[in-house]
């Protein structure tokens, strides 16, 4: 995604008041933008705290800063910054973090993002954006550089075999219809699962909808009413997301179905689990590890709609 | 004397007047909420005074990065008129936007929240350098304390102004050697600090932080550096002056009382 990315900011760049900001990353990728926007490329070095504060205070005298670095160094170590500088401010700096999840996979624990958006959504006016497919980054940035506040998109690596398949960019989709319970997924990893299910009968696989856009106070979260209304006959819903249990969207859509007054017969929720055997591997390694692939969700779904 | 010097002379006996009445006023607001922290706002209210009213344009921006210099920042924005009698008694009070740390979203003169040290150097940095990206005009300054910098963040943006080279751009230090549970000395040796910003290749002045006309002509004079104000924790009320516990406590009555008639003093 972070060539879509590219290209997506590199028709902002025209507009002067654009400033992009990277910790040192972006090598064989950000090329272009640099060239485009010239001394408003700003790499500020291995200083995440530093690049953060400056952001805000660019966005403080009427700039769009974006900050860009990969997604773990991008949200954990500028926290307070982020907290403080930019939230408690409401600036409208947009930081994008690449490779969500385990996406650097054998990179190690370090490099991954497992309670990224989990943790920024406890932030005020702090909005979250997950793209799915690499067709959702140009309209997500338009999105994002629209709205006068704090953003954070979390970019990976579309999972759809056939790209030109992916329906056109919005907050929820239906991925596909499917009469073996309704499963929701966070970001790519929904690509993964329709590519795996889309040929079987209807009867025979989970209708699938994709989130992209969450938002800490729930205003963002009210899901389409076609989505509530196919959980209130669903035998099983599934949540997937390749984020920890704690603050993720699980928790979220099921505190909105609780305070809304609706309930789901049964719940499976597959979640990032960290590293439970202290071992390393590529992000579909440690998704499988975690029952994340696609044959684990379809299985536990399977499972508990029988009982 | 000639008709200048007798202009400066008046210039700057106008501004200690200035600075005694915020001193005045910023320990009766203190006093009135009970609140301490009087020892780290009465060695910056000078520099805060000198640079609201001598050094700073329309157009200029202050950041307090030593949030908890609050106070100080609060009177001297009421010895512009900008805030009134009525807001200086809202401070600590429920419902008020005066907070013990300047909070954001209500005035142009708090361009952003500080209170947690190591945040407002560097935003001050990205304000400087959007506005030297954008061509614009104005200033941006910024008040640290000499323990903030022992903020990792600090030396970031340090690294971040000196490869910039930001002119438009000025922080000062209030080196008044105290912080939260010792001196800067005794915490974490501290001295110095001018030699150690200039060793990463931005240039620091040193000038006397209570002396109102020597900061406001090396403000002026020097945009693109550090600025070292030699200050006293506590200046003006003997019994608060370099003592760590001026930090933190309040005043009593009776210290009150001490403290109004040491300020009155010329």
């Amino acid at each position: 995604m972070r060539r879509a990315f590219c290209d997506a900011m590199v028709e902002l760049a025209a507009n002067q008041r654009y400033f992009f900001l990277t910790g040192d990353l972006g090598f064989m990728a950000l090329e272009p933008l640099r060239k485009v926007l010239g001394p408003r490329f700003i790499n500020a070095g291995v200083a995440e705290q530093n690049m953060v504060s400056v952001a805000a205070g660019m966005a403080a005298v009427g700039g769009k800063s974006w900050v860009y670095s990969i997604a773990p160094f991008c949200y954990a170590r500028p926290f307070e910054q982020i907290r403080n500088d930019v939230c408690l401010n409401r600036l409208p700096v947009r930081l994008v973090g690449n490779g969500g999840g385990y996406a650097y996979g054998a990179m190690g624990a370090t490099h991954h993002a497992l309670e990224d958006y989990g943790a920024l959504l406890t932030l005020p006016a702090m909005r979250v954006y997950v793209p799915a497919f690499d067709t959702d980054v140009e309209p997500m940035v338009r999105t994002i550089a629209g709205r006068e506040a704090p953003a954070y998109l979390r970019l990976g690596r579309s999972e759809l075999e056939d790209e030109s398949a992916a329906p056109p960019y919005a907050a929820w989709r239906r991925l596909q219809e499917g009469g073996a319970g309704v499963v929701v997924a966070v970001g790519p990893i929904a690509g993964d699962l329709w590519s795996a299910t889309r040929a079987r009968p209807l009867a025979g696989r989970p209708a699938i909808w994709v989130v992209s856009e969450l938002e800490g106070d729930g205003r963002a979260i009210a899901p389409p009413a076609a989505l509530l209304g196919e959980l209130a006959s669903a035998p099983v819903l599934g949540i997937v997301e390749e984020h920890v249990a704690h603050g993720g969207f699980a928790q979220q859509f099921l505190h909105f179905l609780a305070l809304s007054g609706r309930s789901v017969r049964r719940v499976v929720h597959a979640h990032a689990l960290g590293y439970p055997s202290g071992r390393y591997g590529s992000q579909q390694w440690h998704r499988k590890e975690c029952g994340l692939d696609v044959a684990a969700i379809l299985g536990r779904l399977a499972a508990r709609a029988a009982t | 004397m000639s008709a200048r010097d007798a202009a400066d002379r008046r210039d700057a006996e106008e501004l200690s007047g200035l600075a005694r009445r915020a001193r005045r006023r910023l320990l009766r607001m203190h006093y009135e909420c009970r609140i301490g922290q009087l020892g780290g706002n009465l060695s910056a209210i000078d520099t805060l005074i000198a640079l609201h009213h001598r050094v700073m344009d329309p157009q200029d921006k202050f950041i307090l990065s030593k949030g908890h210099a609050a106070g100080a920042l609060y009177v001297t924005l009421w010895s512009l008129g900008v805030l009134s009698e009525a807001d200086l008694d809202t401070f600590h009070a429920d419902g008020t936007r005066l907070a013990g740390h300047p909070v954001p979203g209500w005035s142009g003169y708090i361009p952003v929240a500080t209170g947690s040290l190591g945040h407002g150097f560097p935003a001050a940095l990205g304000m400087a350098l959007a506005r030297q990206l954008q061509s614009e005009p104005g200033r941006i300054f910024c008040l640290t304390s000499d323990g903030e910098w022992q903020e990792g963040s600090m030396w970031e943006a340090l690294i971040f102004w000196a490869h910039r080279k930001l002119r438009n751009v000025t922080v000062l230090i209030d080196q008044n050697g105290w912080q939260g549970f010792g001196s800067t000395r005794e915490v974490a040796g501290l001295q110095d600090l001018g030699s150690r910003i200039e060793s990463f290749g931005v240039q620091a002045v040193r000038v006397d932080g209570h002396d109102h006309e020597a900061i406001a002509a090396v403000a002026r004079a020097n945009p693109g550096t550090v600025i070292l104000l030699d200050t006293v924790k506590g200046k003006g009320v003997s019994f608060l002056e370099n003592r760590m516990e001026s930090h933190y406590l309040p005043l009593s009555a009776e210290q009150y009382a001490a403290a109004l008639l040491e300020v009155e003093r010329p």
